[in-house]
C-alpha cells in the first residue's frame, strides 16, 4: 500500500502545487519540497520492512481492466528501493535547485516536476507491463511541458525531439508488450500482463528476438545509447536544471532499470545471442560520445554527452549478465545519477549567474567563486571515476564483470576511463584557471555558491563518498535481487563466453 | 407483416427525435424564438438518448426487415444523440448573431440525427441508403448555413457545393455496389457473399469482389479514406465550426457502424484481393493524412487531416477482425469509435466554444499563449490534442492499446508499423498546437476567454474532459459494456 501512497502524494502535491500559485506564488515550491520530503520520509520506512518470500518488500495487486487481465500491480525489492530512494532524492535536490531558477508560471512547473516523478516511481514499481508501460509514457508529457516552456533558446526543437523519440520507441516496447501478452494468451489460455506471468511464456527463434528488440530499443533510447542518443544533448541544453537534473538523474536510469528487469529476463535467449551486438553498441557509446563530448563547446551539451558515455558503462554490464556486472550497472546507475545532477546543477548555476554556457567565453573563474570551483572539481574528478567515490566502484565492477564475458570488447571500453578523464579536467582547467575572462558576458551576478546550494553539493558529495568507502551498504540491497534475476539464466551466458 | 404498438417501443429512440425536429417546426411556424428552438431540440435529444439507455439492457428485436435493434445499436444511439445534443449546445451561441434566420439549423440537425439513427440501427441496404441520404442532406444544409450572411468570413457556400457533387457521386458508386451485390445473393439485407448460390447466371466471383469494392469506395468517401480524402480539409474549413463537428463526428461514428456491420455479415475479408484494397487504403489514410497535416496552419484542416488517419487506424483493426477469434477486433473497432467522437467533438468543441459564426479562430496562432490566457481552455484543448495523439491517461490511448492488440492478435506486422509510424508523424502537428498554446502571450487579445457567456458550452467541454481521463485511467465499466454488445455484430 506505501508504494500507492508514494505515487499518489506525488500526484496530488502536483495539483496542489499549481492552485496553490493563485494564492501566493511562493507557495508552488514550499508545497512542492514538503512533498517530495514526505515521500522520502516514506521510502526510508521501507529500509526497515521485512522482504516477503520473493523479496519483495512491499507489493499491492488490485484488478484494473479485467478483459485484458490487467492489474493495478505495484512491488519493490531491494534494486528497487534503491532506485525510489535516488529518485526521492535527487527530487529533492530537484526542488532545490529550481527554488530560485524558475520565478514565472511555478506553480505548473513544480506540477510537471512532481508528477514527472511520480511517473518514474512508477516505473521502478510497477510489475504488471501495462502498467509499467504507463508509467512510462506518463513521465514523458510532464517533460515534454518542463523543457517547452522553461527551457532555453531552442527549447521547442529540443522538446518535440525528446517526446517523439521516446514516444516511437515506447511504441515499440508496446507492440512487444502485447506480443508477449497474446503467447502467454495461445500457451495458458488466459491473457495477462502480469511479470511473473510473462517470465513463464516461452518463445523462441527470430520472433523471440524481434519481441526482444522492441524492448531493447525503447530502452537503450531512453538509456541512451548510440544510435538513439540524438535527442539527449538537446533536451539536456535546452531544459532548465531542475529539468536535467531530473532527466540525468532518474529518467535515463528508467532505461537502464528496464534492461535490467525486463529485457534480459523475458527474453534469456534472445539476449544471448544478442549480448555481443549490445556490447559492441555500449563500447562505442563510452568512446565516441567521449569523444564529442571533448569537442564540445557548451558546457550543458558536454556533459550529456558525458551521460551517454558514462551509460555505456550501464549496457555493458547489463549484456555480460553476471553478478559483477550488474553490481556494476547498478552502482554506476546509483553514483552517476548523483555525480550527473550535480554537473548539471553547477552549470545551471553558471548559466544562471553569467547567461551563458559557452566554455571559450569563461575562463580564470577560481578566484572569484572558490567554493564553486571546488565543488565543481570534486564532481569532475567524481564522474572520471576516481577510487573512493562511487562512480569507480560501479565502472570497475561493470569492467570486471564484463571481462568474464568478453575481453576484447571490456579492454577497448576501458580507454573510455582515459577519455573521461581527459574531458573532465579539461571543463575545470578551461573554466576555472587560466586568465579571468568576462569580456563577453556581464560577471556582475557571478557569485559563489550559497549556504543553501552548499547543503544540497554537500549531500551529494556525502552520498558519492559513502558509495565509494562502504559501497556494501547498496550491493548488499540489490544483491539478492541481480542472483534471483541471474538464477538459471546465468548457464545461458556462460556457455556462450565458452565457445 | 402487422406492426403491434409493442414492436414500436424499441424504435422509441427514433419517433422521440423525428417528434423533436415537428416539435421544433411548429414552434418556429407559431412564432421564430431561437432561444425555444434550441431548448426544444436539446430537451429532445436529451430524452431520446435517456431513452435509449433505458432500453439498452432489454431490446433485442429486428423492427421490419430494415431495422436491428439490438444493444449494439442502442449503444451508438446514445452515442449519437448525446454527441448531436452536445453540438446542439455549442451551436446556439456560435450561431446567435448570425444576420439571417438561424432557427432552422435545429431542424437540419435533428434531421440529422434521425439519418444517423437509422444507420446505425440499420443491416439492410435500404435502410442504410435512407439513413445515409437524410444525413448527408442535412449536413450539406447545415454547412451551407451562413450563405447568406454578409459578415460570414468562411466560404459555406463552396464546402457545401464540394460535398454535395462529391458526395453524390460517391452514393452513386455505393449504389452500383449494393446492385452487384443484390445480383449475387438476391436480397439487400446484409448477408454472407461467400458460397452463395449465384442467383444470376455467369456471375463470377470476380464480381462478388468488384461488387464488394465499389460498396467500400463508396463508404470510403464518406469516410474520408485516401485516396477518397480529397474533399475532407476544404469541407471542413469551409463549413461553420458546428458543421464540422458534427461531420466529424456522428458523420464518421455511423458511416464506420454500418461498414463493420457489412464486413462482418458480409464475410468480405474471406476475400483475399478485399483484404489488400482495404490494407492498403488503411495505409495510404494513415501515411496520407498524417504527412499532410504537417503542412497545415489552420486547425480545422489540422484535425481534418487527422480524422483521415484516425479512420485508417480503424481499418486496421476491422482488417484484424477476419483473422482473430472472438470479437476482440469488433471492441477495438467500438471503443476507438467512442474515444475518437469524444476527442473530436472536444477539440472542435474548444474553437467553436470560442468562436461565433462572424469570426472563426481556427488559425492555430490564435491560440497562442491560450495556457496564460485560460488555463481551463487550454487544458481541455491540450487534452484533447494529447488523446487524438494517444498518450495515456487520456481515452485515446486505451483506444490505441486496443487496435494494437487487434494488430497483434491478427499478426498484422506491416499494418502495426505503419501505425507506429503514423502515430509518431501525428505527434508533431499536435505538439505543434500545444507548443503555441504554451508561448508567451503577446499581449494581444485574439478572443474573448470569459466562462460567463456561455456556461452550458464550458459544462459540456467539462463533462468531454471528464469522460476523456475518466474512461483514459479506469476504462473497465466501458469495456466491459462493449465486450457484452460486441457479440451481436458477429
Amino acid at each position: 500500500m506505501i508504494l500507492v501512497w508514494l505515487i499518489s502524494i506525488l500526484f496530488v502535491g502536483g495539483v496542489i502545487a499549481w492552485l496553490s500559485e493563485r494564492i501566493n506564488p511562493n507557495f508552488p515550491r514550499l508545497i512542492a519540497l514538503i512533498t517530495v520530503l514526505l515521500d522520502l520520509a516514506l521510502m526510508l520506512t521501507l529500509l526497515g520492512a521485512e522482504p516477503s518470500s520473493g523479496g519483495w518488500v512491499a507489493s499491492v495487486e488490485a484488478d484494473w481492466i479485467p478483459r485484458f487481465g490487467i492489474s493495478f500491480y505495484l512491488a519493490a525489492d531491494g534494486l528497487s528501493v534503491l532506485l525510489l530512494l535516488l529518485t526521492g532524492f535527487l527530487g529533492v535536490i530537484a526542488v532545490g535547485s529550481a527554488w530560485d531558477e524558475i520565478k514565472e508560471r511555478s506553480g505548473f512547473f513544480y506540477f510537471n516536476l512532481l508528477w514527472t516523478l511520480a511517473g518514474v516511481l512508477g516505473v521502478f514499481a510497477a510489475l504488471d507491463l501495462f502498467l509499467f508501460f504507463f508509467f512510462w509514457e506518463v513521465m514523458l508529457i510532464p517533460m515534454y511541458f518542463i523543457i517547452a516552456i522553461w527551457g532555453h533558446e531552442n527549447k521547442n526543437y529540443a522538446a518535440m525531439k525528446f517526446f517523439i523519440f521516446t514516444q516511437v520507441t515506447g511504441m515499440l516496447m508496446l507492440v512487444s508488450i502485447l506480443a508477449l501478452a497474446y503467447f502467454h494468451y495461445v500457451q495458458n489460455g488466459v491473457i495477462s500482463f502480469n511479470y511473473h506471468d510473462l517470465l513463464t511464456v516461452q518463445t523462441s527463434g527470430s520472433l523471440e528476438m524481434w519481441i526482444m528488440l522492441g524492448f531493447f530499443i525503447a530502452f537503450t533510447t531512453k538509456l541512451p545509447s548510440v544510435p538513439f542518443h540524438a535527442w539527449l544533448p538537446d533536451a539536456h541544453s535546452q531544459a532548465p536544471t531542475a529539468g536535467s537534473v531530473i532527466l540525468a538523474g532518474v529518467l535515463l536510469k528508467t532505461g537502464a532499470y528496464g534492461l535490467i528487469r525486463f529485457a534480459v529476463p523475458l527474453f534469456p535467449e534472445a539476449s544471448m545471442s544478442f549480448a555481443p551486438i549490445a556490447m559492441t553498441l555500449a563500447a562505442i557509446s563510452i568512446l565516441y560520445c567521449a569523444k564529442v563530448a571533448f569537442a564540445q563547446t557548451d558546457i550543458k551539451r558536454l556533459i550529456a554527452y558525458t551521460s551517454v558515455s558514462h551509460m555505456g558503462f550501464v549496457t555493458l554490464g547489463v549484456y555480460a549478465w553476471n553478478e559483477q556486472a550488474l553490481q556494476g550497472a547498478v552502482m554506476t546507475m546509483l553514483a552517476h545519477g548523483l555525480s550527473a545532477a550535480a554537473l548539471f546543477m553547477l552549470a545551471g548555476g553558471l548559466q544562471h549567474r553569467i547567461h551563458t554556457r559557452s566554455m571559450p567565453d569563461m575562463g580564470g573563474f577560481w578566484a572569484k567563486v572558490p567554493r564553486m570551483a571546488v565543488v565543481a572539481l570534486f564532481f569532475s574528478v567524481a564522474a572520471l571515476g576516481m577510487p573512493g567515490l562511487g562512480n569507480f566502484i560501479g565502472e570497475f565492477l561493470a569492467l570486471l564483470g564484463a571481462f568474464q564475458a568478453n575481453i576484447t570488447l571490456t579492454v577497448v571500453s576501458a580507454f573510455g576511463l582515459i577519455l573521461a578523464s581527459v574531458y573532465s579536467l579539461w571543463v575545470i582547467q578551461k573554466i576555472f584557471h587560466g586568465e579571468y575572462k568576462n569580456s563577453e558576458f556581464d560577471d556582475s551576478h557571478l557569485t559563489d555558491l550559497t549556504r543553501r546550494e552548499m547543503v544540497y553539493f554537500g549531500a551529494m558529495m556525502i552520498g558519492l563518498v559513502w558509495m565509494g568507502m562502504y559501497p556494501q551498504s547498496f550491493l548488499a540491497m540489490s544483491q539478492p535481487v541481480l542472483l534471483e534475476l541471474l538464477n538459471g539464466t546465468e548457464e545461458l551466458f556462460a556457455a556462450v563466453v565458452q565457445n | 407483416m402487422n406492426i403491434t404498438l409493442a414492436d414500436l417501443i424499441p424504435l422509441l429512440p427514433l419517433l422521440i427525435t423525428t417528434g423533436t425536429v415537428v416539435v421544433a417546426m411548429t414552434a418556429i411556424g407559431i412564432k421564430r424564438n431561437y432561444t425555444l428552438t434550441a431548448v426544444i431540440t436539446i430537451a429532445g435529444l436529451l430524452i431520446a438518448t435517456l431513452s435509449a439507455a433505458f432500453l439498452m439492457p432489454t431490446t433485442n428485436s429486428q423492427v421490419t426487415p430494415l431495422m436491428i435493434l439490438d444493444q449494439y445499436s442502442l449503444f451508438f444511439i446514445i452515442v449519437t444523440c448525446a454527441t448531436a445534443m452536445f453540438i446542439a449546445i455549442f451551436s446556439y451561441p456560435y450561431l446567435a448573431d448570425l444576420d439571417d434566420n438561424k432557427e432552422e439549423y435545429f431542424l437540419l440537425l435533428g434531421i440529422a440525427t434521425i439519418g444517423a439513427i437509422v444507420m446505425v440501427s440499420s443491416n439492410h441496404f435500404v435502410s442504410t441508403i435512407l439513413g445515409l441520404e437524410t444525413l448527408s442532406m442535412s449536413l450539406y444544409g447545415m454547412v451551407a448555413y451562413p450563405v447568406h450572411s454578409e459578415k460570414s468570413a468562411k466560404f459555406p457556400l463552396e464546402a457545401s457545393v464540394k460535398y454535395l457533387v462529391l458526395s453524390a457521386a460517391a452514393s452513386g458508386i455505393l449504389l452500383f455496389g449494393i446492385a452487384l451485390v443484390y445480383a449475387q445473393t438476391g436480397t439487400l439485407q446484409f448477408a454472407s457473399v461467400v458460397n452463395v448460390a449465384n442467383v444470376t447466371e455467369g456471375l463470377s466471383a470476380g464480381f462478388t469482389i468488384a461488387a464488394l469494392i465499389l460498396v467500400f469506395i463508396g463508404i470510403a468517401f464518406k469516410l474520408s479514406l485516401a485516396p477518397f480524402h480529397m474533399w475532407t480539409p476544404d469541407v471542413y474549413e469551409g463549413s461553420p465550426l458546428p458543421a464540422t463537428t458534427y461531420l466529424a463526428t456522428i458523420g464518421k461514428a455511423a458511416m464506420f457502424v454500418v461498414l463493420l456491420r457489412f464486413i462482418e455479415a458480409s464475410e468480405a475479408l474471406t476475400f483475399e484481393s478485399f483484404v489488400l484494397v482495404v490494407s492498403l487504403v488503411a495505409t495510404a489514410s494513415i501515411l496520407a493524412g498524417n504527412l499532410l497535416a504537417l503542412l497545415q496552419d489552420n486547425l480545422k484542416r489540422i484535425l481534418a487531416y487527422s480524422s483521415i488517419a484516425h479512420m485508417g487506424y480503424l481499418l486496421i483493426a476491422l482488417v484484424a477482425s477476419y483473422f482473430v477469434q472472438g470479437s476482440i477486433s469488433v471492441e477495438a473497432v467500438t471503443f476507438y469509435l467512442v474515444a475518437y467522437v469524444i476527442m473530436s467533438a472536444g477539440a472542435f468543441g474548444v474553437a467553436s466554444v470560442v468562436s461565433s459564426s462572424e469570426r472563426e479562430f481556427d488559425s492555430i496562432d490564435d491560440y497562442k499563449g491560450l495556457f496564460w490566457r485560460s488555463p481551463w481552455l487550454a487544458v481541455v484543448f491540450t487534452g484533447m490534442l494529447l488523446s487524438l495523439a494517444g498518450i495515456p491517461l487520456t481515452v485515446g490511448f486505451i483506444g490505441k492499446f486496443y487496435i494494437f492488440f487487434a494488430g497483434v492478435e491478427a499478426a498484422l506486422w506491416v499494418l502495426l508499423a505503419v501505425l507506429i509510424i503514423g502515430s509518431g508523424i501525428g505527434l508533431y502537428y499536435y505538439l505543434r498546437i500545444v507548443y503555441r498554446m504554451l508561448l508567451t502571450d503577446d499581449e494581444e487579445q485574439r478572443f474573448d476567454v470569459a466562462v460567463g457567456n456561455n456556461l452550458s458550452s464550458h459544462a459540456v467541454l467539462a463533462f468531454l474532459l471528464v469522460l476523456l481521463v475518466v474512461l483514459g485511467v479506469y476504462p473497465t465499466p466501458v469495456v466491459s459494456i462493449i465486450e457484452t454488445i460486441s457479440t451481436y455484430i458477429l
